[in-house]
C-alpha cells in the first residue's frame, strides 16, 4: 500500500507547529480521510470540523497546499506522486485550534441582512424560469471559502465595512426573489460595501458549489446599485414615472 | 470543583436540524424565551444531506392525491406498526407546513402553472415530493435558519449536551460543554425539546454524519423515558459502495424517482422478481433486501453492490434534476452518471424507533421532556417512506415546539440540583484523568464492525446474542478509555462520551431485534422470515432498569373506525 | 433572555488574534500563480503600445487610398478610425473614436479583473499577498468610482460597432477603374467581417447589457418580461465566455488595423477570393 506524507498545521491562536504524518493511501481517498486516519492513529486530539463528508455541509474548509478547499473533496490522487500535502486552517479567520477557526464573524454579518419579506398581496405563484436564477444562490453551503480567499477581507481586513462574497450571494437571492418586497440596495451599497469588491473573481474560483458568485450575484447587484445611485438616466426615469424608490 | 456558566430559558431545544429549528421557530412564536443548542455550526445539521424531497399531499401534480392516501401509504410502508395518530397528523398537516416554508422564502421547483412541483418516490401512490433538485434538505435548513435568526433566538453553536437534569420527575435543565474551549455549561429550562437525530454512527457503513451518535435517545433513556421500536433501523437501499472512503454515502432515492433503473451484473432489472408492480419505486426495506440478496447470490457488481443507471435519460435532465448526485459521482468516484451506471448498496440510514412520544404534543414519558424528528419513535412504524422524514420534521417540529412552549408557560420555576451537575461534570472529566486505557477511536471502530456484521440488514438469534455479549465487553472497555490532550476542541474527548451513549443505544437495538421473532419492514430475521400477526399488535419497549435495560412490549394504539375503513374502501370515495 | 455567569465571549472580535496579512507575493500556493498575471500584463501592454502607435499615425488607415496594381480597388477601413471623422486640428482621426471602445474595455467587468490583478497587483493572484500598508477603497472613491458608468460606454461601443458593421458591408464592395462598385470578397473582407463578429460577441455579452436587457427584473414571467428573458438568456450565453471574447476580439481588432495598414502601405496586396 502506498503512503503519503501529510503535514498538518497544529496549534492554537498564537502558536503554530507543522507536524508530519505518514498516511497509507486507499483508492479514492480524500484529505479528510487522511486527517481522520491521523486522529485515530497519531493525534487523537487533532481538531477538525466536518459533518457530511459529501461536500454538502461546507464544514471541512481548509487550505490544502495553499488552495482553499473542502477537505472532503480534495482527492489524494489529484496530487503529484510523492507530493507532500500541507493542510492549514482558513487564514482569514482567527484559529481556535488546529484546523478549526472562529468563523462567527460571518454569522454576525448574516444577522444584519433583512430576511425575505413577501410583497403585499403576493399570489404565491412562482415560475421555474425565475427559480433557475435564484436557486443557484441557494446552493451555497456556507463553507466560507469565498470569504477566506477574498482579498478585501484577507489582505485589507475590511471586516467592518464589507460583507464578503457569501453575503452578496444571499443578498442577490433575496433581491432577485420574484415575490420579495424589501429593499436592500442601501444596505448593499453602504453597509455590505459592494464598492470594495474589485471583481477579481477569486471567490468564484474557490466555490465548491460552482456558484458564479461574481458574474451572477455581485455584478448584477453592482448594476442594481448603479441603477439606483449612479445612473442619471434611470434617476430621471424614476422621477418621471413616479417610482422614486 | 469545575466552574460552569449558566443560561436560562423557558424552552431549550437540543439540536438545530429540521425538527429542532422548526420547534424553535414555533416556541418563539408562542412568546416564550427559547434557546437552541447544536453540536456543529448553525446550518450544518444532517438535514442538509436530505436530498429527495418533502412528502406532502398537495395534489399539485396528481389531482387525485389527498391526505387519506398519504396516510394509507405511510401506514402500509410502516407495515401498520405506525402510531396511527402521528401518521394522520403528519398526512393532514404536511401540505400546510410546506406552503409555510415557501412564505418564509424557500424556493421549490415549480410546475408549468407556477405551483410547487412534486416528484414520484418509493411507496407513494402519487407524485408527492416537493423538492429542490436533489438538495431539498439544504433549502429547508436555510429557510428555517434565517427564520430563527430573524426571531433573534440565541443559538448556542458547537455546544454538546451530555446530561439532562431533573427536578423530581420533571426535566429542569441540561449540562453540556463548549466544544471549542471544553468548558462546561448548564441550561435551566422548564421544557426541553430533543431534536438530536439518529444512531447511524454506531454502524460502519452509514449515510449519517458524525453527529448521529444517538445523544437524545441516550439522554432520554437515562432520565427515565421509554424507548420504542428500536429494532427498526432503516437501511437505505442505495449508498455508494466505491471508493472505500465514501462507502455508505447516500445516493438519493430521487435517482429512482426520476427514472433510474436497478440492474444486477447480468443486466437484469432484478426488481421484477421482488416487486413487479412497483419495481424500483418499491419501499426501501424491500429494495434494500433485494439488493442484499442479489449481491449475496453472486449477481452483484465488482465492489459488492448493484448498478443504478440513469444514463438512458437525457444528460441535461440528469444534471438539472440530480445535480449533486452528478457531482458527487464525478468528483468522488470518477463516474459520469449521464454516461454509465452507479454502483450502489445498502447503507444505514434512519432510526424509525426512538423515544416514545405523545402524538399530539411530542411529550415523552418524562414530563417536560419533548422529542421531535428522528429521535422520536412511532411515526414511521417498521419502515419509513422516502420523503416522510422531512415532512415529519416540519409537522412534529411545529407541534412539539408549540406544546413545549405551552407546557413552559404553565410551569413554575424549577430547580437544578448541584450534585447532579457535579456528577455529570465528573463523568465527563474522568477519561482525561486516566493515565492508561484504550483509545476511544479503537473502541468506536470495534463497535461499528460489530453492529455492521451482527445487527445489520439480515439478523439471526445467534448473531444478535453474540452482539449483545460483545457490547458488554465494549461497555466495560469504554469505562476505562483514556483521553490525551487538553479539553480545547479535542475530538478524542468528545468521542469518549459519545461512545458510551452509542454503546447503550446499540444494546437497545440488539435487544429489541432479538425480542421480535418475526420479519417486518426494516427488521429481517433470517431465522423468523415470516411476518407474524401477533407481533403486529405490539410495539417493542425499552426502559431503564437500574443500571441495565428492560425490554418488553406494549399494545399498539388502536385506530378509530373511520380510519380503519380507509383500508377497506377505495380512497377516491373517502376523499372529501 | 439568558443569564450568564462568567461566559466567555462567543464572537471573535474580528481579527485580534490573526497573524498579520502577508506581504507582496507571499503565498502558500505551490503552482506558478504568477504566470497568468504576467501573461495578462504582457498581452495588454503589447496591445496598448500597438494601438497607441497605430492611432497616432493618422495615415494608412484605409486601403482605398493606396491600392496599386489592380483594376479593382478594395474599400477597407481600419476599425481604429471608424467612423472616419476627418483630421481636425492636425490630429489623427482615431483619437476622436478610439476613446469610446477603449473606455468600454477599461470599465469592462472582465478587464477590471485582469488589470487589477496584473497591473495593480491588488491582488496579484488569489491567495497571494499584496504590498503592505496601502490604503484600499476598492471602487468606492474617484477615479475608480467611474467604473459605475460602464453602461454609457456600452451605449457608445454599440454605436461604434454599428459603424463597423457598415464598414464590413462596404468591405464587400470593390471599385473598378471606371468608378463602378462591384460585389467581391477579399481576405480583407473576411478580416473585417470576423472583426465585427467577435466584437459583437464581446459587446453583446456585456454584464451591463445583461442587466439592462433583463437582469434588472425580479420576475421573468409573462408578457414583455418573457421576451426580455429570452434576450437575457442570449446575452448570458455570450457573457459566460466574456473573457474569451474579450481577448479574441482584442487580438482580432488589432490585427484588422494591422492588415488594413499593411495593404494600405503596399507591404502586401489584398488577395481577391472572388
Amino acid at each position: 500500500m502506498s503512503e503519503v506524507v501529510v503535514r498538518v498545521s497544529q496549534g492554537t491562536a498564537d502558536q503554530n507547529e507543522e507536524r508530519r504524518y505518514q498516511v497509507p493511501v486507499t483508492p479514492g481517498m480524500v484529505v479528510l480521510d487522511a486527517i481522520h486516519y491521523i486522529q485515530a492513529h497519531f493525534a487523537p486530539d487533532l481538531a477538525v470540523r466536518w459533518n457530511c463528508k459529501a461536500a454538502k455541509c461546507g464544514s471541512c474548509s481548509a487550505e490544502v497546499n495553499g488552495k482553499p478547499s473542502l477537505m472532503c473533496k480534495s482527492r489524494l490522487d489529484d496530487f503529484q506522486p510523492g507530493e507532500e500535502i500541507v493542510v492549514y486552517p482558513l487564514r482569514s479567520f482567527p484559529r481556535i485550534k488546529d484546523l478549526v477557526t472562529n468563523v462567527s464573524w460571518n454569522y454576525e454579518v448574516n444577522k444584519k441582512i433583512v430576511p425575505f419579506t413577501p410583497r403585499k398581496n403576493a399570489q404565491w405563484k412562482m415560475y421555474q424560469e425565475d427559480m433557475d436564477r435564484v436557486q443557484e444562490f441557494r446552493k451555497c453551503i456556507e463553507c466560507f471559502l469565498c470569504q477566506n480567499v477574498c482579498h478585501v477581507l484577507r489582505n485589507h481586513e475590511k471586516y467592518e465595512q464589507f460583507g464578503g462574497p457569501r453575503f452578496f450571494v444571499r443578498l442577490a437571492g433575496l433581491e432577485m426573489h420574484p415575490l420579495d418586497g424589501a429593499d436592500r440596495l442601501p444596505y448593499v451599497k453602504d453597509e455590505a460595501g459592494i464598492g470594495y469588491c474589485n471583481i477579481t473573481k477569486c471567490c468564484t474560483e474557490v466555490c465548491p458549489e460552482s456558484i458564479h458568485i461574481t458574474d451572477n450575484a455581485i455584478i448584477p447587484l453592482k448594476e442594481r446599485v448603479v441603477d439606483r445611485y449612479y445612473d442619471p438616466l434611470t434617476k430621471l426615469f424614476r422621477i418621471f414615472s413616479g417610482n422614486n424608490k | 470543583m469545575e466552574s460552569y456558566e449558566t443560561h436560562e430559558h423557558d424552552v431549550l431545544v437540543i439540536g438545530a436540524g429540521g425538527a429542532g429549528l422548526r420547534a424553535t421557530v414555533e416556541a418563539a412564536v408562542q412568546g416564550v424565551s427559547v434557546g437552541v443548542v447544536c453540536k456543529s455550526l448553525l446550518g450544518k445539521a444532517h438535514t442538509v444531506m436530505a436530498e429527495g424531497g418533502v412528502a406532502a399531499a398537495m395534489a399539485n401534480v396528481d389531482e387525485a392525491d389527498c391526505w387519506q392516501t398519504h396516510f394509507k401509504d405511510t401506514m402500509a410502508g410502516g407495515k401498520m406498526l405506525n402510531n396511527w395518530r402521528m401518521a394522520q397528523l403528519h398526512a393532514q398537516q404536511s401540505p400546510e407546513r410546506v406552503y409555510e416554508l415557501e412564505r418564509w422564502g424557500a424556493l421549490f421547483d415549480r410546475t408549468a402553472d407556477g405551483k410547487i412541483l412534486q416528484r414520484a418516490f418509493g411507496g407513494h401512490t402519487h407524485n408527492r415530493l416537493a423538492h429542490v433538485g436533489d438538495r431539498t434538505g439544504l433549502e429547508l435548513i436555510r429557510t428555517m435558519q434565517d427564520r430563527v435568526v430573524q426571531q433573534g433566538v440565541p443559538v448556542y453553536m458547537e455546544c454538546t449536551i451530555t446530561h439532562l437534569l431533573k427536578d423530581g420527575d420533571r426535566v429542569s435543565g441540561a449540562v453540556g460543554y463548549w466544544r471549542d474551549t471544553g468548558r462546561f455549561v448548564v441550561f435551566k429550562a422548564k421544557a426541553i425539546v430533543l431534536a438530536t437525530g439518529g444512531v447511524g454512527k454506531s454502524f460502519k457503513v452509514t449515510s449519517n454524519s458524525w453527529e448521529y451518535t444517538s445523544d437524545g435517545i441516550g439522554m432520554a433513556f437515562k432520565s427515565g423515558a421509554e424507548l420504542i421500536d428500536m429494532e427498526f433501523l432503516q437501511f437505505h437501499p442505495t449508498g455508494m459502495v466505491w471508493p472505500p472512503g465514501v462507502k455508505g454515502l447516500l445516493v438519493t432515492e430521487a435517482v429512482r424517482g426520476e427514472g433510474g433503473l436497478l440492474r444486477n451484473n447480468k443486466g437484469e432489472r432484478f426488481m421484477e422478481k421482488y416487486d413487479p408492480k412497483r419495481m424500483e419505486l418499491s419501499t426501501r426495506d424491500l429494495v434494500a433486501r433485494s439488493i442484499y440478496t442479489e449481491v449475496k447470490e453472486g449477481r452483484g457488481s465488482e465492489h459488492g453492490g448493484v448498478f443504478l443507471d440513469v444514463s438512458h435519460l437525457p444528460a441535461e435532465t440528469v444534471i438539472k434534476k440530480l445535480p449533486s448526485m452528478y457531482h458527487q459521482f464525478k468528483d468522488l468516484a470518477d463516474v459520469d452518471i449521464t454516461k454509465g451506471p452507479m454502483e450502489v448498496g445498502p447503507t444505514t440510514h434512519y432510526m424509525m424507533g426512538g423515544v416514545r412520544v405523545d402524538a399530539d404534543t411530542g411529550q415523552t414519558t418524562v414530563p417536560g421532556l419533548f422529542a421531535a424528528g428522528e429521535v422520536g419513535g412511532g411515526m414511521h412504524g417498521a419502515n419509513r417512506l422516502g420523503g416522510n422524514s422531512l415532512s415529519d420534521l416540519l409537522v412534529f417540529g411545529k407541534l412539539t415546539g408549540e406544546a413545549a412552549a405551552q407546557f413552559a408557560k404553565k410551569s413554575s420555576k424549577l430547580r437544578v440540583r448541584e450534585e447532579d451537575i457535579k456528577a455529570g461534570i465528573e463523568e465527563m472529566l474522568a477519561p482525561l484523568a486516566r493515565t492508561s486505557g484504550p483509545s476511544p477511536y479503537e473502541i468506536h471502530e470495534k463497535l461499528q464492525e460489530l453492529m455492521q456484521s451482527y445487527v445489520g440488514i439480515m439478523r439471526t438469534e445467534q448473531d444478535l446474542k453474540h452482539a449483545i455479549e460483545q457490547l458488554q465487553t465494549l461497555k466495560q472497555e469504554a469505562q476505562r478509555v483514556r483521553v490525551t490532550g487538553s479539553r480545547m476542541y479535542n475530538p478524542g474527548w468528545h468521542l469518549a462520551y459519545d461512545l458510551k451513549t452509542m454503546l447503550n443505544t446499540s444494546e437497545a437495538i440488539a435487544r429489541c431485534a432479538l425480542q421480535r421473532t418475526e420479519s417486518r419492514g426494516a427488521h429481517t430475521r433470517l431465522d423468523h422470515p415470516a411476518t407474524s400477526p401477533e407481533w403486529g399488535k405490539v410495539n417493542s419497549t425499552v426502559n431503564q432498569d437500574g443500571d441495565g435495560m428492560r425490554v418488553g412490549t406494549s399494545p399498539l394504539p388502536q385506530m378509530p373506525e373511520e380510519l380503519r375503513q380507509l383500508f377497506e374502501e377505495p380512497v377516491a370515495a373517502a376523499k372529501k | 433572555m439568558a443569564t450568564t455567569e462568567a461566559a466567555p465571549p462567543r464572537i471573535a472580535t474580528t481579527r485580534a488574534r490573526r497573524e498579520h496579512p502577508p506581504g507582496l507575493g507571499v503565498t502558500w500556493r505551490r503552482d506558478n500563480w504568477w504566470l497568468q498575471p504576467l501573461a495578462v500584463f504582457l498581452g495588454l501592454s503589447a496591445f496598448g503600445v500597438y494601438s497607441t502607435w497605430a492611432a497616432l499615425q493618422g495615415v494608412y488607415y484605409s486601403c482605398s487610398t493606396a491600392q496599386q496594381g489592380l483594376n479593382l480597388t478594395c474599400n477597407y477601413l481600419s476599425p481604429f478610425y471608424s467612423p472616419l471623422l476627418g483630421e481636425w486640428w492636425g490630429l489623427s482621426p482615431a483619437v476622436f473614436i478610439l476613446w469610446m471602445p477603449l473606455g468600454f474595455r477599461a470599465t469592462c467587468y472582465y478587464y477590471r479583473k485582469a488589470y487589477y490583478r496584473a497591473f495593480f497587483l491588488d491582488p496579484p493572484a488569489c491567495n497571494v499577498g499584496e504590498a503592505r500598508e496601502h490604503s484600499y477603497c476598492g471602487e468606492n472613491a474617484m477615479p475608480l468610482k467611474l467604473q459605475n458608468i460602464h453602461r454609457y460606454f456600452l451605449y457608445l461601443a454599440i454605436l461604434v460597432l454599428a459603424f463597423l458593421w457598415k464598414d464590413a458591408y462596404e468591405g464587400f464592395l470593390f471599385r473598378s477603374d471606371s468608378g463602378e462598385m462591384a460585389f467581391g470578397v477579399g481576405i480583407g473582407t473576411i478580416v473585417l467581417l470576423a472583426n465585427c463578429v467577435f466584437l459583437s460577441f464581446y459587446t453583446l455579452g456585456c454584464h451591463s447589457l445583461r442587466h439592462l436587457i433583463g437582469g434588472r427584473l425580479d420576475s421573468f414571467h409573462g408578457g414583455s418580461c418573457a421576451t426580455r428573458h429570452q434576450c437575457w438568456k442570449g446575452v448570458t450565453k455570450l457573457n459566460e465566455h466574456h473573457q474569451l471574447w474579450a481577448w479574441v476580439s482584442l487580438v482580432v481588432v488589432g490585427f484588422t488595423d494591422f492588415y488594413v495598414r499593411m495593404v494600405a502601405m503596399g507591404v502586401f496586396n489584398d488577395l481577391r477570393l472572388f
